[in-house]
């Protein structure tokens, strides 16, 4: 972090929003949102023009538009299209996550999945799959959302008994995660095999299974949430200075904290709610973004670019890898990433 | 290595020695918690009082134990689906006859029994050794991602070479345990300054949730590779041959053995690295001894039972409120300690959902999760 004092002033970028407000950011944040949007667009036209199926660039404008031949429309529309709109959504909302995790512990290990809420996730969906035994999509997604909120608040409520410290939060996640982890085993294995096999592919976040019923509202609950998490972060840079200088600012840090921590559980949800939990991703975006971006702090923005891309470009390789055979994406994220954040605690710490 | 002069806080009282400050600082690295400063506990308490005092109750705690442990052991073979008589046990044990009692005592229940004592044991003081080695109170198998790798390497046992019995199961777990465990030390542990505790469970965490992934990926492609391995992997002891059981015993017994022999050693790398040079100790050799002691005992219980979690946390943090800091007290109620864990909660398993069982895996979490919880909650926030 010495570089960045030697460093000559970012150059700002400022873009009115509706209302009198604005969203400033560094030239080079939006130069690298602007190049990982480019990357992700990329695969996505790739991998909705390509695989067992091919299909022209035209024919997918003539399907969008709902002329053209009905197997491309089947196949573009109903099939590829909702899983690659899910997976900007769904990444995008984890990157945003993990950014506001990681802002407010301070420290790059607090993202959703680490401190348990994901897990927590996961238990509320196998629950709902294995114990209510409901098959319709809208409960699974209530039953993930709940189970999520419900870890969210017993960690938050016993890590900020005596001040929200970032490294008690985590240990507090991990223990919790652990013994959430252990009731989803347990029910996986009450299970039959048949039954098991699916709540456990769900279990390790896959799109393999999106179509329009799921993408619909997640789509809908994406373009509420990021506006509005954006809107309401704006204090988050005064936070990160500290408590007491947030304070000196007319920050009140404690209902900051709360309201951004209530928008990160909700984003993680509703990510895990359609896809089930995606592992890593919400750890590495922000990192990765920060590096991108060449940015002394998170940047929400670049974090939601970075986010989408990863897990677009995670999907496709999900896909094509082992084809025919699909891996559900997490799989590939939770090993990537895993390695990832082996190297990031080898990375730091030995310098 | 010579250093049998360490001793326990409260002998060193008697003696007269600079007792209190020798107790303090190897509390504050023993029993320091994630980033925080020593907090007043039982175990200082203890050591301002009298040597024959902390003695008297570390005697009479394992004396205790040792009854509470046959009196288990009993439970253990009375207890199950179909529950027996404890004057039928006694029964059936004494003389191995063909009624139907002898036979579930003697084929199911006997060598359940002896495999949770074993694995209670090994997994135990597996984790006073992890937690003596790297100075850090949070340490365990199961969360330092030993538990992990020897899961994986099991996974690549049954799915690539048909390998279907525990027996062969051993070799792998080993392997495994002991790659695992080298990765998590070299990545967890930094070149310079102090450990992180965070760091050491982080990269333990970070591997085990990687190499979950790739287990996931293989067990995918392999049904029948699923359905094995998600009975294995929550730790059971149900349906153990006795053959099992005499297989890890002989491992076991020499882990045990060598851990019990460097309980001083431990004694002295407690003060830190320096003192513990100063005191004659060669700190190098009394981790890796240590680090095979853990690889050894971890990678015979997993590969018996499956990776169980939190008996090796849970239990060095009961006894080390009775034995105080010595480590051969640790070691020795451990021994004890562990298979109580393991074989209450393995009856305790059998118990709840009746006429089915919960795996003992499943039941250990349930009550370790809750008491980290406790350790972390417990500790003061040293950085915020």
């Amino acid at each position: 972090m010495t570089t960045s004092r030697t460093r000559r002033a970012p150059v700002h970028w400022i873009a009115p929003l509706p209302g009198g407000r604005t969203i400033r950011m560094q030239r080079r944040a939006v130069g690298a949102t602007i190049a990982l949007v480019v990357v992700g667009l990329t695969v996505s036209v790739l991998a909705v023009t390509t695989g067992v199926y091919h299909v022209g660039l035209g024919d997918i404008g003539r399907a969008i538009l709902g002329r053209g031949d009905s197997t491309d429309r089947l196949i573009v529309v109903d099939q590829r299209l909702p899983r690659t709109v899910a997976a900007w959504a769904i990444g995008g909302a984890m990157g945003l996550s993990g950014a506001l995790f990681q802002t407010v512990s301070r420290n790059p290990l607090g993202s959703p999945d680490i401190v348990g809420f994901t897990t927590g996730a996961a238990s509320g969906g196998l629950a709902a799959i294995l114990l209510a035994g409901v098959t319709s999509s809208a409960a699974i997604a209530s039953g993930t959302i709940l189970g999520g909120l419900a870890t969210a608040l017993v960690v938050y409520l016993l890590s900020s008994a005596r001040g929200v410290g970032g490294e008690r939060l985590i240990l507090v996640g991990i223990a919790v995660g652990a013994m959430l982890a252990s009731i989803n085993d347990y029910l996986i294995t009450r299970a039959d095999i048949e039954a098991a096999e699916t709540a456990r592919a769900w279990q390790f976040g896959s799109l393999n299974a999106i179509s329009w019923s799921q993408a619909g509202p997640l789509l809908v609950a994406v373009a509420v949430l990021i506006p509005v998490t954006l809107a309401v972060s704006r204090p988050l840079a005064a936070l990160e200075m500290g408590d007491d200088a947030a304070a000196g600012l007319g920050v009140d840090a404690r209902r900051v904290r709360a309201r951004i921590l209530f928008l990160g559980v909700a984003l993680a949800a509703v990510s895990v709610a359609a896809a089930g939990p995606i592992g890593f991703l919400a750890l590495a975006a922000p990192q990765l973004a920060k590096r991108l971006a060449r940015s002394a702090g998170i940047t929400l923005v670049v974090s939601i670019a970075m986010g989408s891309t990863l897990l677009v470009v995670a999907d496709f390789a999900a896909q094509r890898v082992l084809s025919p055979f699909q891996i559900p994406v997490g799989l590939v994220t939770g090993a990537v990433g895993g390695l990832y954040l082996l190297w990031l605690l080898s990375a730091t710490g030995r310098r | 290595m010579g250093v049998t002069a360490v001793r326990p806080a409260a002998d060193q009282n008697r003696v007269g020695a600079s007792a209190t400050s020798a107790g303090g600082v190897r509390y504050s690295r023993v029993g320091e918690l994630p980033g925080g400063t020593p907090r007043p506990d039982e175990d200082v308490r203890e050591s301002t009082g009298t040597a024959s005092q902390g003695g008297r109750r570390y005697l009479t705690a394992w004396l205790l134990g040792l009854v509470a442990l046959a009196v288990l052991c009993v439970l253990s073979c009375a207890v199950g689906s179909r529950s027996i008589p404890i004057g039928d046990v006694l029964t059936a044990l004494a003389d191995h006859d063909d009624s139907r009692e002898s036979i579930i005592v003697w084929e199911l229940r006997v060598p359940r029994t002896l495999l949770a004592v074993v694995c209670g044991a090994a997994l135990a003081v597996a984790g006073v050794v992890m937690q003596a080695i790297t100075r850090n109170p949070l340490a365990e198998p199961g969360i330092l991602g030993v538990n992990s790798g020897a899961s994986i390497a099991v996974v690549l046992a049954i799915a690539a070479l048909g390998v279907a019995t525990p027996a062969g199961y051993m070799w792998f777990a080993f392997v495994g345990a002991g790659v695992a465990a080298v990765v998590v030390f070299v990545l967890g542990t930094s070149r310079t300054g102090p450990t992180s505790h965070t760091r050491l469970v982080l990269a333990g965490i970070a591997l085990s949730t990687s190499l979950s992934s790739f287990i996931g990926i293989i067990t995918m492609f392999d049904s029948s590779t699923f359905d094995s391995y998600r009975f294995w992997v929550v730790g059971s002891l149900e349906n153990r041959t006795m053959e099992v059981a005499l297989w890890v015993t002989p491992f076991v017994v020499v882990g045990l053995g060598v851990a019990l022999v460097l309980g001083n050693h431990f004694n002295a790398l407690a003060l830190g690295d320096e003192m513990g040079a100063a005191l004659g100790l060669t700190v190098a050799r009394v981790r890796v001894l240590g680090f095979g002691v853990v690889v050894i005992l971890c990678g015979a219980a997993t590969a018996a039972a499956g990776p169980i979690a939190f008996v090796g946390l849970v239990v060095p943090h009961a006894v080390r409120l009775v034995a105080g800091v010595d480590h051969c007290r640790n070691l020795a109620l451990s021994l004890v300690a562990g298979p109580i864990l393991l074989l209450a909660s393995d009856i305790v398993g059998r118990l709840v959902v009746r006429p089915a069982e919960l795996e003992v895996g499943i039941v250990t979490a349930f009550i370790g999760a809750p008491v980290l919880l406790l350790l972390i909650l417990r500790a003061r926030t040293g950085r915020s």
